[in-house]
């Protein structure tokens, strides 16, 4: 049994979930559904911790879809990169999950609630499927599955603010609009070349760097997952998909959607097509390089006069995008790696954030920020988690924003460039003033006088407290992301995608 | 115990008084005896260091890495050993002051007082500690994070805009320049451990090192240098005990004595003298000694007058490091001490008279001597100590930072600070004197005197003692001095 486990562990990262989706929907009771759902992600989530451990020393792994060798056969392939964008999305379902089942209860009508599991484990099944698979076109498959459940999910908002309805079609659009670019780009590198397995693909196209198609097909899967990524100025889905989905869908998607995105962004450019191709490296100097620096300053800007702080948070998300793309726009080793320990960390900071946020409109009713006065009493425990994840944000020193600063500091000044060094601190600067205007209201102005608020049950702060206890033990203790981000970026950047694989799950096949 | 265990001891004393804070929020005697032993504990353990340190033994901890490669690290040296010596024993007394005040004073939220001040003193030890930048700059920041409900303590709108000032001078500049500064150093020079001699010399230019050095000077806002002083003003609205122990001592003597550590064991004091990279650092220093003693002179308000005498006195310690000199450095090393216990002193007088007359204009205190005489006899020991005067600790200092400046050659850097100790006489002793030999202010019929007397015992005493403090250093500073020694070898 046991081997079976190990020998498959690739497959069944993606296979339980989406087993457990249908089911969910089958039996229809909300209790067997959640049961479902928790089972198969902790599953998830502790074979993505053994796939971490495999690939940590920078090995690459191979799984054969069905036995059929690649190119012609689907490939899994795992390498540092996709591990650690496994382990960060399935610990965020694992996290998100507990509180779901309290949080729908007040956002999601009870006879829905099966419908929210199904859709939520289809979610996580396209979003693991889009991390973990080495087939190109496997790639936009599990894309549509998590977009157009996330969509079903944002909709859910909708019994308790019907504008919900109108984000998830600004998102619905846009996301289509994204994917479907993808899917062109697609077809413009199997027409050129003739494949779609991804490894297959890169020693194809390594010669093919003044091919028009190819060079058109890069720019059309760029943008396409630009949009999916929301770099700036192809933002504009988020806020409202963020601000009006409920609480759970908000900190699950802050906190891998976007992610999974740029590991795509990341994956293509550095083990599809070659970074040393002329126009990428234009990629990263003329859009990545000023969009992202735009998205630092604009978007942590715009968050400053949000009056609703789920809003405020999700233009603070477009914002550490902005870094994240910064990073790779860097194009040096250590820039890349700051980029994906920031995936890491952000998603934990952000995934808290969300989930305190929610427990305080699970509470008050209300997410406008004005209404948080004088709750650091009341709900002292919730009030806390926002200090130490605003401070995170901020990148104060024992959270891991302070982490990701750091690295990203150092990888700005190694290659000499101090002004981006200097716009680093001056755009973490503005994230202070958003994060001080909640502390100040929480702790600083009275309550309502007649406000009968309490903290927040038990099932909620769980969750929520275990993600700002990560924030802050990987704040203090940095080494295992550090380790995992810089073995991740050294063998993007060197071709360690490409290069001899272990083959899993071969035993017993004939 | 070993040394490893005496460091964790340090810094897990104030913590656990800080977790006994909340956890004992409503039974008040119960947490502040407990609070009260954690602090004393904590000075007996940090003697217990010196002892071990000069015996000889290696003190070093390190626990886990920050990343591959950098550890969160403390090391024992002798800077270090006697800013935790000074915060340690001076947390003794201001706790006792503390509950005289909050109690006297009915202020509210004492739990919470209390709780960020355990946690500030936290932060302090292991600023003291550090062995490396990037340790230095967590608890820095640490720092910076928890006194700043202390200085938003009262609610009130003034409050939580000083507050503001607070944090934003002071997390500003710790992320932009400071942050930038350690990373820098770290890329430049592959390293951020403290050593003897520093660890820039040769690595680059003298032009970039002084851009270095400007990035640490203005990055460690809590050394108040001119232009980015306001943050130190603007926290007087606190409780009288936090401008006593956080803003005479452990909070601006942190960002002083980070300057100090910088310029001793990063840049290192030959470094800086051969390349001149601190040239200008010695005249912006030279320039904030002299305008805060101006605008001290200004103000109304009494501790608004000893804060701006707080960033005058800083710079001198700012100054000490950038004359690039061994005395000037053993001289601000010396000073951080003496200026301590002086101010601290100045500052539980000043809460002392709040207490008991609600008086916090210096034109209000006309007289007040013949009722409150420990209070005045100890403010104007520490006044003398501050101007400088023997018998009193103050004078040591300003000495080794005057034989600094003649070994620097720096003859205008002796005129800055004699200038400077008469601008102390004029804005100081004043107070003192009106307060004794006011005639006209017994005639002024309104009898507001009357029934007036000292503060609750607990307000008295502290101040009292920490005036016999600088009494004593007078005679201990040569002991300081020498064991400050080390500090300047080279790396050799």
């Amino acid at each position: 049994m046991m081997s079976v486990v190990e020998n498959h562990a690739a497959i069944l990262v993606v296979l339980l979930p989406l087993l457990s989706a249908p089911l969910a929907m089958l039996f229809g009771n909300r209790h067997v559904a959640y049961l479902l759902s928790i089972a198969s992600s902790v599953a998830s989530f502790l074979l993505a911790i053994y796939l971490v451990l495999l690939v940590k020393d920078g090995s690459v792994l191979s799984y054969h879809i069905g036995g059929w060798a690649p190119p012609l056969g689907i490939e899994y392939r795992i390498d540092a990169a996709n591990a650690l964008v496994l382990l960060i999305v399935s610990a965020m379902s694992v996290a998100v999950l507990p509180y779901a089942r309290t949080s729908i209860k007040k956002e999601i009508a009870e006879k829905n609630h099966a419908l929210f599991y199904a859709c939520f484990m289809l979610c996580f099944t396209g979003l693991m499927g889009v991390t973990i698979t080495g087939d190109a076109f496997n790639v936009f498959v599990f894309l549509e599955i998590s977009s157009l459940s996330t969509y079903v999910l944002v909709a859910l908002g909708a019994e308790k603010d019907r504008r919900a309805l109108s984000a998830a079609y600004d998102y619905l659009v846009l996301g289509t609009i994204g994917a479907t670019f993808f899917v062109i780009g697609l077809g413009l590198i199997y027409m050129a070349t003739g494949t779609l397995n991804m490894v297959d693909l890169s020693e194809r196209l390594a010669t093919m760097e003044g091919n028009r198609t190819v060079r058109s097909a890069y720019a059309f899967i760029v943008i396409g997952m630009g949009l999916k990524l929301a770099i700036y100025p192809l933002h504009r889905w988020l806020p409202g998909a963020y601000t009006y989905a409920p609480s759970a869908v908000s900190a699950f998607l802050a906190a891998t959607a976007t992610k999974v995105a740029i590991y795509v962004v990341v994956r293509f450019m550095f083990s599809v097509f070659s970074i040393q191709f002329g126009f990428e490296q234009d990629t990263l100097k003329f859009i990545f390089f000023p969009f992202a620096i735009i998205a630092m300053f604009a978007a942590s800007f715009i968050a400053v006069f949000q009056v609703n702080v789920k809003r405020l948070l999700a233009y603070s998300s477009v914002a550490q995008i902005g870094y994240m793309l910064l990073g790779i726009a860097l194009f040096s080793a250590t820039g890349l790696s700051a980029s994906l320990v920031h995936l890491f960390n952000h998603a934990v900071t952000k995934g808290a954030l969300f989930l305190a946020v929610g427990a305080i409109i699970y509470q008050t009713g209300s997410p406008m920020v004005a209404h948080m006065a004088g709750l650091g009493k009341k709900m002292p425990w919730t009030s806390a988690a926002i200090v130490v994840g605003g401070l995170s944000l901020i990148g104060v020193p024992g959270t891991v924003g302070f982490v990701s600063k750091w690295v990203l500091l150092n990888a700005a000044l190694e290659v000499g460039l101090w002004p981006v060094s200097l716009m680093i601190v001056l755009s973490s600067l503005i994230a202070v003033v958003y994060v001080w205007k909640l502390v100040e209201l929480l702790y600083l102005a009275p309550a309502a006088e007649d406000s009968q608020v309490t903290e927040a049950p038990l099932s909620l702060l769980v969750p929520m407290w275990g993600l700002v206890l990560v924030t802050i033990w990987f704040g203090f203790n940095a080494d295992f992301t550090v380790q995992v981000s810089d073995m991740a970026a050294s063998s993007l950047f060197s071709g360690g995608f490409g290069k001899e694989a272990i083959i899993m799950g071969t035993e017993g096949r004939p | 115990m070993t040394p490893e265990q005496l460091i964790f001891a340090a810094l897990a004393l104030p913590l656990a008084a800080c977790v006994a804070c909340v956890v004992f929020a409503k039974q008040e005697n119960l947490r502040d005896g407990l609070t009260l032993i954690a602090s004393i504990i904590l000075l007996v353990t940090v003697v217990t260091i010196l002892q071990q340190y000069q015996a000889g033994a290696v003190v070093e901890a390190s626990w886990w890495n920050f990343s591959p490669g950098i550890a969160i690290a403390f090391k024992i040296e002798p800077l270090g050993l006697v800013f935790a010596l000074v915060a340690s024993s001076l947390w003794i007394a201001t706790h006792i002051y503390g509950v005289g005040y909050m109690r006297g004073n009915k202020e509210k939220k004492h739990a919470r007082f209390f709780a960020c001040f355990a946690f500030a003193i936290f932060a302090t030890m292991g600023i003291a500690f550090s062995a490396n930048l990037l340790t230095l700059f967590l608890f820095y920041e640490l720092l910076t994070i928890s006194t700043y409900p202390l200085v938003a303590h009262k609610e009130t709108p003034e409050a939580k805009a000083g507050g503001r000032t607070y944090l934003g001078i002071l997390m500003s500049t710790s992320i932009v320049f400071l942050l930038t500064a350690v990373v820098w150093t770290y890329v430049i020079s592959g390293t951020m451990d403290f050593k003897p001699g520093g660890i820039l010399t040769g690595k680059t230019d003298a032009a970039f090192m002084a851009i270095l050095l400007g990035l640490f000077a203005f990055g460690i806002g809590k050394a108040a240098l001119m232009p980015f002083h306001r943050w130190l003003p603007a926290a007087m609205v606190a409780p009288t005990p936090v401008s006593a122990l956080l803003h005479a001592v452990a909070v601006v003597k942190a960002g002083v004595f980070s300057m100090l550590k910088i310029g001793v064991y990063v840049f290192g004091v030959d470094n800086l003298a051969s390349t001149g990279a601190s040239q200008w650092l010695m005249w912006l220093a030279a320039f904030s000694i002299l305008a805060a003693s101006l605008i001290a002179m200004q103000q109304d308000n009494l501790k608004r007058r000893l804060a701006y005498s707080t960033v005058s006195q800083l710079s001198y310690i700012t100054l000490g490091v950038a004359l690039a000199s061994s005395m000037g450095a053993i001289g601000g090393g010396l000073h951080i001490v003496t200026h301590a216990f002086g101010k601290i002193t100045l500052f539980m007088c000043a809460g002392a008279i709040y207490v008991a007359t609600h008086k916090t204009e210096i034109s209000q205190m006309r007289g007040l001597g013949k009722a409150m005489p420990f209070t005045f006899i100890a403010f104007g020991i520490g006044a003398l100590s501050i101007i400088g005067l023997p018998p009193l600790g103050g004078s040591w200092s300003k000495w080794l930072l005057m034989v600094g400046a003649a070994d620097a050659g720096q003859q205008i850097m002796i005129g800055v600070l004699m200038v400077s100790s008469a601008l102390n006489v004029a804005y100081l002793l004043p107070i003192f004197g009106q307060a004794f030999f006011d005639g006209s202010a017994k005639s002024d019929g309104k009898g507001f005197r009357e029934g007036l007397k000292e503060a609750p015992l607990l307000c008295v005493l502290p101040p009292c003692l920490t005036a016999a403090g600088c009494l004593v250093l007078f005679f201990y500073a040569g002991r300081i001095e020498e064991f400050l020694a080390p500090i300047v070898l080279g790396g050799s």
